[in-house]
């Protein structure tokens, strides 16, 4: 066995020669940035593929934000919590969409804690592919999920008769502030899981971290009617900017958003993805 | 190039965890086109050299040059050398073998052209033809291993580090491994080290052999050159015996033996 497995050196080097030297040859600024890109919408493909496999998932996640649409939001309708407040679904639609945003990307970490557990995390990394490209990536893939959830909350809150502005412009906006909010939540948790490392740890601190974004936001009522204190940490929440340009599209005819919202929340992902993208190989124990 | 250098030198390679030390001084080397084997017994350091190797664990000191780069200053050219194939399961069971494959292709940014070929010779190479629109979740231990090479050996690597290839397996799965990896060489002349459990299989597929214990490399050379510096020794596993029996008792930490029964369980 052993002797028939020595090759033909010969023909072999000549080609090695030229693999080495293609391996080592240094890329320029301009090639990394595309490498980041393509490398970046290949893990959002595979997200992808994961969901067109089982669909389920991703569609039974989406029942938890209608019943609080249904149940919750039924029965704070007829009491009245705030001044100006005649229309509540109308109002509260927008802030559970993008409550689902946040529910669906805030546990996204879990999904790299996993990968160690499972080995594929050891497995890619070893690919010569840039750090940031993952995190980007599974930013998006989560960014996907969070729009098959939200079109189908919009579509089930139309059909319930909520009065909502459905034009083109404003689905538009709406489908960008979802992507950029879920990269935000995404890559917040990913920076959680490069903290906490075990799935134990980081479950406790997941939970405890959603009560607080959901209920100090804009989501259920209005910023003014919160106690100084909690309106900034209102304030400085990402989920508040989202509930802004999704309300801003769906309820209160702006449909472009105001640049306040899209540069916070477009800092908050940059800041995220290079913290990450550096701290992405401590996710290994 | 076989006789400028070697393709993997490893020169006083140390790794600290704490008070632990798990890779003491560990120096050998590669030539190009050898099949390489780290044995030892559980929690002897070999895992923890190996993920030095592949770029994925800072050492403590030491240095790793793989085709004479250095691993540490630019481990992003040294990945487009290795291919790696860890000791977990790492195919994702929710997309199918095809799938797998052709995600590895696209994040190596191998060009459309030449992807279908590329990702076609390695489902052969592993005989995984027939399964390749299958979801991984569904293939035995043995085939998911031999996607997890094929997967490994898309960029055609020039090195591929395989951490218990075999681990786990019965011995026809084990055996269509083994020939996975000869035809490899076959085909591409590419340089093999593995870590195994299994003497045999040291025994009877690779050229030169390392065996480590507590840390330390405590013997390197040819299966034969093994057997005949220990006296009395008809097979490596007598090496292994007398080498490193004096740790046999302690062997596997709570946590290794909890991670090998887990990754039995997933085996099947």
């Amino acid at each position: 066995m052993r002797s028939d497995s020595f090759v033909g050196v010969s023909d072999v080097s000549v080609d090695l020669a030229t693999r080495l030297t293609e391996a080592l040859r240094p890329r320029s600024l301009g090639e990394q940035a595309v490498n980041f890109i393509l490398a970046s919408l290949v893990v959002a493909e595979v997200e992808a593929r994961r969901i067109r496999h089982d669909p389920w998932e991703v569609l039974t996640r989406a029942i938890q934000p209608l019943l609080w649409l249904t149940v919750f939001g039924q029965a704070v309708a007829r009491a009245r919590l705030f001044a100006g407040q005649d229309d509540y679904l109308s109002f509260m639609a927008p802030g559970i969409l993008a409550q689902s945003v946040m529910f669906t990307s805030i546990f996204y970490g879990l999904a790299i804690i996993w990968e160690r557990d499972a080995g594929v995390l050891q497995k890619i990394l070893v690919l010569p592919v840039p750090r940031a490209s993952f995190v980007a990536g599974k930013g998006l893939g989560a960014g996907l999920r969070a729009l098959i959830q939200g079109a189908v909350i919009v579509l089930v809150a139309v059909a319930m008769g909520i009065h909502l502005e459905v034009r083109p412009v404003s689905l538009l906006t709406c489908t960008v502030a979802i992507l950029l909010g879920a990269g935000v939540f995404a890559t917040l948790s990913m920076l959680l899981a490069t903290l906490l490392k075990t799935r134990e740890r980081f479950m406790g601190v997941g939970q405890v971290l959603t009560m607080p974004l959901f209920f100090a936001s804009n989501a259920i009522y209005p910023l003014d009617i919160m106690p100084t204190w909690l309106r900034i940490l209102a304030h400085m929440n990402p989920l508040s900017y989202l509930v802004e340009l999704l309300r801003g599209a769906l309820v209160q005819g702006n449909p472009l958003g105001v640049l306040r919202d899209w540069l916070v929340l477009l800092v908050w992902l940059g800041v995220l993805q290079v913290v990450v993208s550096r701290r992405y190989d401590r996710v290994l124990l | 190039m076989k006789s400028v250098m070697p393709l993997v030198e490893v020169t006083e390679l140390v790794r600290r965890f704490g008070d632990v030390l798990a890779v003491d001084h560990v120096s050998f080397a590669i030539e190009a086109g050898e099949v390489f084997a780290l044995l030892g017994p559980n929690g002897a350091g070999k895992t923890t050299t190996i993920r030095m190797l592949v770029t994925l664990l800072r050492p403590t000191s030491g240095r790793v040059l793989i085709a004479g780069v250095d691993a540490l200053r630019y481990p992003d050219r040294v990945r487009r050398l290795l291919g790696y194939v860890p000791q977990t399961l790492s195919a994702d069971g929710s997309l199918t073998g095809y799938e797998n494959l052709l995600m590895v292709a696209k994040l190596l940014r191998i060009p459309r052209r030449d992807r279908e070929r590329a990702i076609a010779e390695v489902l052969d190479l592993a005989r995984l033809n027939e399964a390749a629109d299958r979801l991984v979740r569904t293939y035995s231990g043995g085939m998911v291993r031999r996607l997890e090479i094929a997967q490994a050996i898309l960029h055609r690597p020039m090195l591929l580090v395989l951490d218990e290839p075999t681990i786990g397996l019965d011995p026809t799965a084990r055996r269509a491994v083994w020939e996975a990896l000869q035809e490899l060489r076959r085909r591409e002349g590419t340089t093999l080290l593995v870590t195994t459990h299994y003497m045999e299989e040291a025994e009877l597929h690779c050229e030169r052999v390392g065996i480590m214990n507590r840390g330390r490399l405590v013997a390197l050379g040819t299966p034969g050159e093994l057997k005949a510096s220990i006296e009395g020794a008809r097979s490596l596993d007598d090496v292994f015996t007398a080498l490193t029996g004096d740790t046999l008792e302690s062997g596997g930490s709570f946590s290794e033996v909890r991670q090998l029964r887990r990754r039995l369980r997933r085996f099947g």
